[in-house]
Parts: structure tokens; sequence; C-alpha cells
């Protein structure tokens, strides 16, 4: 059926409409909660179309890296269940459950949104950990987008535990957050034969030719890229793909508060 | 038992949508029926649905199901494996079918042949239930008017429940569709929808789908389906009734007549009719002790 589905995708985008009625470059609507996990420091439920994901940050006190003392650690982890799409089975992180966490995390880590210096408790002994956990309740593609997105706010939102006794108090929140300096949004452009297309659905995805997905801040800076699929992109298709990722993040930050 | 008679009281109003739990009526005078029980004196929902009240009968017409396979309905069934001598065909119900090589094709086929010549894995097929065993083993046939692998287009699933009125009276509802937006459109008994044509057209009818499955309980449907259509393509529309080589009656017609003049099936049945026996024994008591086993 994959070739049927995509035989007809591809028929219905040569007269620039996609199979659920959008236009190549148009977003689903999306509704975006803060604040739905009352036991995470921070978290953000988008549902975007059919696509549902939460989004949790975890903050807590642990031991640096011996080679880095000073600086607290990041870590992005994205859980692909079978709840969420039949397609998923459960067992060890799927290909794309580790390359959807490592491409978010990518895009918090190389644009230097959190000072992980600023982390620091006491160097070499104590420092913040702070988890970001990608959970995806009903998977109807685009996770990678929504899951970056929904993180970026759930970071925004967090606030650091009370520190008591060298331990965190996680029924005490202080005031203090993460100071993002940037806020890092990334976008996937999926290439389906010639015709560029953002915020694929799960089908859109499954017959993809190729994607990238571009990372970029408030003023259009980059930050980091993945490329996926099996056809090749040229200069001229990675030029298109960039500026429309970039043009659509833009329209992407008015949802962060 | 008088007492309780005199307090017999309806609770719901007939056509609400009521929860599991919830108390129905109160008293001996109303009966279960299909999604509700009886405990002690109350009747209690068993489902989420429509409540339908008939005399003094209740009974719940699920607002969501899954699909159960059904002797003679015409589903639309994934290939999902090829087995020595036919296909496995995926329901969209926890039952798979077999479509055996006999019911599969005029064509001859030759020992050894392969058979994903004639339907691959993944592809999609419009068959018929021919049979189905107390456990639960299903078989299809592609032998029949309509009866074809789907080639093109593409697949949606709606709610099971909600398909007899997606089918509308006689087809009306898909016929209606149909002459609204052009496009090839076939429903499957099993929730299972192949529709093909202009993009935007299937865009219109996926639209238009949704929108009976939401409100499909709610009465006048039709009309205004058809005013809805009508404003979204500008055309005039008729309700018109499927021809019948389409038809989605797919029953083998009865000796005695047909089924709509038949007694009506709906009403209660024996097994759920508890009320009233509880007053007397209601067989041969068995007063004398009990025969032990045989002697040797």
């Amino acid at each position: 059926m994959n070739n049927a589905l995509k035989e007809h995708i591809n028929q219905a985008l040569q007269k620039g409409v996609r199979l659920d009625g959008r236009k190549l470059d148009e977003w689903r609507p999306m509704t975006i909660e803060t604040g739905t996990i009352s036991t995470a420091e921070g978290s953000a439920h988008i549902k975007c179309g059919e696509m549902d994901v939460v989004v949790g940050v975890k903050i807590d006190v642990g031991k640096p890296y011996p080679d880095r003392p000073d600086s607290g650690t990041l870590m992005v982890s994205a859980e692909l269940r079978p709840m969420s799409n039949p397609r998923y089975e459960l067992g060890p992180p799927s290909i794309e459950s580790i390359e959807a966490s490592r491409v978010i995390d990518r895009g918090i880590r190389e644009s230097e949104a959190i000072d992980e210096k600023s982390l620091c408790i006491k160097k070499g002994e104590q420092v913040w950990m702070v988890n970001v956990d990608v959970c995806p309740l009903n998977h109807d593609g685009n996770l990678i987008d929504l899951g970056g997105l929904a993180g970026i706010i759930a970071l925004k939102e967090a606030r650091l535990p009370k520190l008591v006794d060298g331990q965190a108090d996680f029924h005490v929140h202080t005031k203090t957050g993460l100071k993002l300096s940037c806020l890092p949004i990334p976008v996937t452009v999926v290439k389906i034969g010639d015709n560029f297309l953002i915020d694929p659905t799960f089908d859109e995805m499954s017959v993809a030719d190729a994607r990238l997905t571009v990372t970029s801040v408030e003023d259009g800076k980059l930050c980091s890229m993945q490329k996926g699929g099996e056809q090749p992109l040229s200069i001229d298709d990675i030029d298109k793909m960039v500026t429309l990722a970039v043009k659509t993040a833009k329209g992407l930050r008015k949802y962060i508060k | 038992m008088t007492a309780a008679k005199e307090k017999s009281a309806l609770l719901v109003k007939d056509h609400d949508v009521v929860v599991p739990g919830e108390v129905l009526a109160q008293g001996m005078e109303y009966l279960p029926s299909q999604g509700t029980y009886r405990k002690d004196e109350n009747i209690y929902a068993n489902q989420t649905g429509l409540l339908i009240v008939e005399g003094k009968v209740l009974k719940t017409i699920p607002l969501a199901s899954a699909y159960l396979p059904k002797k003679y309905d015409v589903i639309i069934g994934r290939v999902q494996d090829i087995l020595m001598t036919g296909w496995r065909i995926d329901t969209n119900s926890p039952y798979s079918a077999v479509l055996p090589l006999k019911d599969a094709t005029f064509d001859y086929i030759k020992k050894g042949a392969d058979l994903t010549a004639f339907f691959n894995i993944d592809e999609y097929v419009v068959c018929k239930i021919f049979q189905v065993t107390s456990q639960n083993l299903v078989d299809v046939s592609m032998k029949g008017p309509g009866l074809r692998k789907l080639q093109g287009g593409r697949i949606i699933k709606v709610n099971a429940a909600k398909v007899p009125r997606l089918i509308g009276k006689r087809g009306s509802m898909v016929m209606m569709i149909k002459s609204a937006t052009g496009i090839q459109l076939i429903v499957g008994q099993n929730g299972i929808v192949w529709l093909n044509g202009d993009p935007e057209q299937e865009v219109l009818a996926i639209e238009a789908i949704r929108k009976i499955e939401e409100e499909a309980h709610v009465p006048g449907l039709t009309e205004r389906m058809k005013k809805w259509l009508e404003k979204k393509t500008g055309k005039k529309i008729e309700i018109q009734e499927m021809p019948e080589e389409e038809s989605y009656d797919h029953r083998p017609p009865r000796r005695d007549g047909p089924r709509r003049d038949g007694p009506r099936r709906d009403g209660p049945r024996r097994d759920s009719y508890r009320g009233p026996r509880r007053d007397g024994p209601s067989g041969p008591r068995r007063d004398g002790p009990r025969r032990g086993p045989p002697r040797r």
C-alpha cells in the first residue's frame, strides 16, 4: 500500500493539495497547554491535528561528569510507545526514537540556550541535571518539530526544586527557572517528488523521499541540521528547505509566551 | 413485589446518552435488553450509548464499537499475509479472515503459482464474509458483484458503529456524497472506507464522513447532510437510493418475503427477560434427593 499511497499523495500534490486538505506550507491547527504534569518541574502538551505529544522536564541533583566538573547536564529522550501508533513495538529504543531525541537535544545544546555552567551547585560535586522526556500520546507525524517546540516551552516553564541538605525537594519549587538565552525551534521540511512540505503527517513521513530538519533561533541563525530519507538533496533543494524552515520557525514563535 | 411495582420509574429519557453504571430505571416494571442489566430493583447501563426505550424494554445503541465479523457483510480488508492456499486478510476487527484460493478468482491458478501476482501484501480488497464459525474463524470470498481488488485511491477508517448511518437508508448517504463530490467511494461494513477522485473533492468527502460520524446520533441527519453538501459544493442534490446491483444488502433473499416485512428482531430477547420469572418456580421442582453417582 505504501507505493499506492505514495502515488496518491503525489497526484494530490501535483494539484497543490495534501491529503488532509492543507496547503504545502500550512501548519496543522495547534493548541498548547503548559504545566499539565504536576510531578514534573516543567511540562508542555501540544495537540497538532491528530498528533498529541507531551514533554516533561525533570530537574534533579547529581554528580557532574569528571571532564566537565562545573557544568550541569542536559539529556533529551523520546519514547515511541505502541499506544501512540500501532506501528511501534515495545522493546529497546528504536532508531526513530533515538534520532528524534538526538535531533531535539542537538538543537537545544548547540544553540547554547541553556548555560550549563549556571547549573553548577558545587564544582565537581553537585550540579543540576536537566532531563527532557518527549512522549507522543498519539503519533501522527512530525515528532521532532512538535517535541522540540514542546521541549523548549517546557524548559521555559521549568522551575528548579528547592535544595534541602544537598537534595532536591520536589514538593517545593523555587522561583528560579532555567535562563534560556535563545529559543531554538526545529522545523522539518519533507520532500515528496518535487514538492516541499512542512508539518508532515505520519503517512506523508512514511512516503517521503527525503527530509531535512533545521533548527534555528530568533534571528534566523541555524544551530543544527539533520537529513533523513533515502533520496539525495541538491544544493538548490537545501537552500529552499532551509529558507522555508527558518520562515516557518519565525511563525511558530508566537506560540511561545 | 406490588410495592416495587408502584415505585417503578424511568429515570432517563428516550434517546438520552447514557454511561456505564448509570441507573436507567427503578422497579420491576422495565426490562433490560442489549447494553443494559438488572441488579436488584434497578436497571443499569452497560455501555456508553444512546438509550432506546421501546415500551417497557430498555436498550442502548453504542456510540463507538469495534467491528465484529458477520456473515454476508461486504468489507474492505487488507492483505496481511500469503498462505499456502490463500491469503490472510486483516478485517479491522480482532479476528483476521482467510481468503481461500478457490474463492479468490475465476482464473485458473497453476500449481506452485506466485500468489502475490493476484493479491500482494498491504493491498486492499473488497470482499464478502461467507462464513464465521463459532470460534470466530472468518472466511471471505471475492466472487460476487462489486468484489475486487482496490487500485489507487486512499483508505480511511471510521467508527464501525457509525457505518450504518454513513451508508444511509439503502445506500442513500453514500450516493449523496458520491453525487456531490463526484468521487469513487466504497464503504466496508468493517469501518474501512476507500475513496478515489479529485484530491480537493476527496478532502470534502472526508470532511462529510467525519461530520456524519460526529452527528450520527442526532435525528434528521440525511437532511442536514444534504444541506451541508449543497452549501459546500453549490450543487443541487437529490436524495436517491442505491441501485440494486450496488446495494449494501448482500443477504440472500428470504423465502418468506423480504426481511423488512418480517418480524422485528430488536425486541426483547428471551435470555435477558428475567423479570416476572422471579415470582414463581420456572421449571419442575427438584424436591426429591438428587441422584448420586451410579453404583458400581
